[in-house]
């Protein structure tokens, strides 16, 4: 090759790299804004903070069961991340059927296999029925952002706004779910017991303490994974002789389980958009004229806690984590702890407004998804949410369409 | 297998040293100059043999580097050692020969033995293979060599629906006539197969590959019972070539010490390719694929019972002359168009559509200074969906590699 060429040749391989830098910039998919998504961490951790979230999140987002890892022999979904994609609310192909419990007695189904269904079964095996007589219900999988927030909040703080006997007579009660706590649980300074019970904040019903309860019973119950928490295999519909795989048990360490409750801990709280929109202003005020905010309360602020990103934070949950009274059209006949069946926790409204891209570019709202749209979900609401509902349908169209906007921004 | 390396390293040594007598090193002259198709790849390439040793070496080398870009964020740029493969091939007979292929991939994470087999020809149009053979099923999976395309990345569906390089150990017959501007051939296999791998995977999905990971596929059948496959292709000088393909066999171990444990369970794969010149200049190569599995309906709708997908490469020469010194250089300009769906069907809860699926785009061009060396540069960008059908997380970026027979 001459001299010349050799030149020729260094010369493109340079504008060829050169090129491909500033190009890249150009013609390369952009991170969306940080409001437009739900997974991503709190700001403000430290570097060791930073490294457990990414583990947590590797053993969430990346960790798929399969029976030569553990999975099964019965359960409902192969991953973390199966249900609750992009960290935002699940999808009917996930929605799991809890059954077996009526009233506040207790779950009289727990030797058939109860409270929850595993609907799937690895090859070979049958999966789990419904017993005949137990009552049931769906619940479609929440969102995990923001959960540090919400775990990191007192009893007493979650107290200040329970009105059982609705004292006020504004018609509006709210109570906690006393749950009995499991054996691996450590009380905090800031649980309250009453009678060997603790207040549930996470699930449909308000039915785990904190994240560490609600994720052990995910392993397990979910997937079909024991840990050191729940060591054992759930039983196929309370048989004598449970089925034990060929995966040592524990099938995951407690490190990992830890990492994963330390990654749904520090999801960041969703971001509000079109927050300055005056279509969105004016609904959220529509929101609070019609006494949503009630039970959906929109502000709260952490106490101080062991991380430091969650300590002393503000934030806008739209949930009071109390149990409600919903009326008959959303009584399933099954509930959880010392809920009654038609009660259910306020869930946290954050986040609502990017549920179609978790759920499959639909909404699939209330605890079972049976909405279809926002619209839909305020409709369902009955009981103690009767009142604000009628109100909302006495809006005009226009002030409808600002409350939803208003919901959609969240 | 650090013997057989040993071994192949002295020989290329010797050879190197043997360079100085031209009559001891030198490239296999192709004598068969019938029409070539796609079956003919696994022989079609370029040997060196050392003196009058009936045996003749070979093999490639691909490398590249990446900088992909997913949704905004990317892990930078790596440099990426793809494969060094290595041939074997030895005339033991005028009408008996053998090859192999040894295949080191990603450094050496996987090593694989890829095609290890003899040729029997009684006719023609009946030669017994045997050994280790490599499934015809579509046309990537026989010729898959990186120095003939244009593209540093494997297709999508030829490597994750049909597992490409999927490779077995078993025997069959194949054949081949041709006359005048004409060729004809078949193959059919028995071999051992798939196992419950394919639906029992950390990908969350029907992955085919995943019996790749078995390391007890090349001594015995997960199963007993063998995999079939059957091609056949058509050629015509002029028009092209088109392949019709199918693979199929019971995957799971429906029976164990004589106790029945589940139903026969079936994966089947079908495959259309076809290549051609327009104008004896563009050329255009596809390939499509569809696989059935029976996944059990207990099981989770994660796991597809239908797959489907395809690629189209055009590739379109603009330089044809001495380029950089290199005489007949060729410089192209190439598209990848492909796709690959995972997951066809509905879900049953809502009976809405189940995605899990990618598409891809890649303008490339590549530069070949030698018809067995090509230096590309790719940019690729695709769209991949969950199974739910949430917004794609979007994937671009640049790619530059090479690769060379040797």
């Amino acid at each position: 090759m001459t001299k010349k060429r050799q030149l020729l040749l260094a010369i493109a391989i340079f504008v060829w790299v050169v090129a491909c830098k500033q190009i890249t910039e150009h013609v390369t998919p952009k991170a969306p804004n940080d409001d437009e998504i739900l997974d991503g961490p709190v700001e403000g951790l430290s570097s060791v903070e930073k490294q457990q979230f990414l583990a947590g999140d590797v053993a969430f987002n990346g960790e798929v069961f399969f029976s030569g890892n553990g999975l099964g022999p019965y359960f409902v979904a192969t991953s973390c991340g199966s249900c609750h994609a992009g960290d935002g609310k699940g999808h009917p192909f996930t929605t799991l059927t809890r059954f077996g419990q009526s009233d506040t007695l207790g779950n009289k189904y727990l030797n058939l296999g109860g409270p929850q269904l595993q609907n799937r079964a690895i090859s070979g095996f049958d999966p789990e029925w419904i017993p005949v007589g137990a009552s049931f219900s769906q619940f479609t999988p929440p969102a995990n952002t923001g959960l540090g927030f919400l775990e990191a909040l007192t009893d007493a703080q979650i107290l200040m706004n329970a009105d059982p006997n609705d004292l006020d007579g504004d018609g509006i009660s709210g109570r906690p779910n006393y749950v009995n706590a499991p054996s691996y649980f450590l009380p905090q300074p800031y649980h309250q017991q009453r009678g060997g019970k603790y207040i549930g904040r996470f699930g449909k019903k308000a039915a785990a303490i904190d994240l560490l309860h609600q994720t052990a019973n995910a392993y397990q119950q979910d997937m079909g994974i024991t840990s050191d928490f729940n060591p054992y295999e759930p039983a196929m519909n309370g048989m004598a002789y449970p089925y034990f795989d060929n995966v040592p048990d524990p099938e995951v360490p407690a490190t990992t389980v830890h990492n994963v409750v330390f990654y749904l801990r520090t999801l960041k709280a969703p971001i509000q958009r079109s927050q300055s929109d005056a279509d969105v202003l004016a609904g959220k005020q529509l929101f609070m004229n019609i006494k949503c905010g009630s039970c959906h309360i929109p502000q709260w602020t952490t106490p101080s806690t062991n991380i430091n990103a969650l300590s002393g934070k503000t934030f806008f949950p739209y949930t009071d984590l109390l149990l409600h009274d919903m009326g008959s059209g959303l009584d399933d006949g099954y509930t959880e702890g010392t809920a009654l069946t038609s009660e259910w926790r306020t869930p946290p409204l954050w986040g609502l407004g990017l549920s179609m891209n978790s759920q499959g570019r639909n909404y699939f709202l209330m605890h079972d998804g049976r909405a279809t749209s926002i619209r839909q979900a305020i409709e369902l609401h009955g009981g103690e949410a009767e009142n604000s509902k009628g109100q909302f349908m006495n809006l005009s169209e226009s002030d409808k369409a600002k409350l939803i906007k208003f919901l959609e921004s969240l | 297998m650090k013997q057989v390396l040993i071994l192949f390293f002295a020989l290329i040594q010797y050879s190197a040293f043997a360079q100085i007598d031209s009559t001891l090193f030198k490239r296999v002259e192709k004598r068969d100059t019938t029409l070539k198709l796609n079956m003919d790849a696994v022989y079609n390439r370029p040997f060196l043999q050392v003196g009058k040793v009936p045996v003749a070496f070979g093999g490639y080398v691909e490398a590249n580097s990446n900088y992909m870009v997913t949704d905004g964020v990317t892990e930078g740029l790596s440099f990426q050692m793809r494969r060094l493969t290595l041939f074997v091939s030895s005339s033991i007979g005028r009408r008996i020969k053998f090859l192999s292929e040894l295949e080191f991939e990603d450094g050496t994470k996987e090593i694989n033995i890829e095609f290890a087999a003899v040729d029997i020809e009684f006719h023609p149009l009946v030669n017994l293979r045997g050994g280790v053979i490599m499934n015809p099923i579509g046309a990537f999976n026989q010729n898959h060599d990186g120095p003939k395309w244009e593209f540093i990345d494997r297709p999508i569906s030829a490597t994750t629906i049909i597992p490409s390089t999927w490779s077995n150990v078993g025997f069959g017959l194949w054949g081949k006539y041709s006359k005048n501007n004409w060729a004809f051939a078949y193959e059919a296999y028995l071999t051992n197969g798939f196992d419950d791998r394919i639906i029992n995977n950390a990908e969350n999905r029907t992955w085919l590959p995943a019996s790749k990971t078995n390391p007890e596929r090349f001594e015995e059948s997960f199963n007993g019972v063998p995999l079939t496959t059957l091609k056949s292709a058509l050629k015509h000088r002029k028009i092209g070539e088109i392949g019709l393909s199918w693979m199929g066999g019971v995957y799971n171990k429906f029976e164990e010490d004589g106790l029945v444990l589940d139903k026969r369970r079936r994966v089947d794969l079908f495959a259309i390719d076809f290549n051609t010149f327009v104008k004896k200049k563009t050329y255009f190569n596809g390939e499509w694929v569809w696989a059935f599995v029976d996944v059990p309906e207990t099981f989770s709708q994660q796991f597809g019972n239908k797959q489907k997908g395809a690629f189209l490469d055009i590739v379109h020469p603009i330089l044809r002359r001495t380029i950089l010194g290199f005489e007949k250089a060729v410089l192209n300009v190439a598209l990848r168009l492909e796709y690959a769906d995972y997951n066809v069907g509905t879900f049953r809860e809502t009976d809405g559509d189940i995605r899990d699926d990618i598409y891809a785009v890649v303008p490339g061009i590549s530069f070949r200074p030698y018809p067995q060396t090509v230096i590309r540069a790719n940019y690729r960008y695709h769209w991949q969906t969950d199974i739910l059908g949430n917004p794609a997380s979007k994937t671009a970026g640049f790619q530059f590699g090479f690769s060379s027979y040797f």
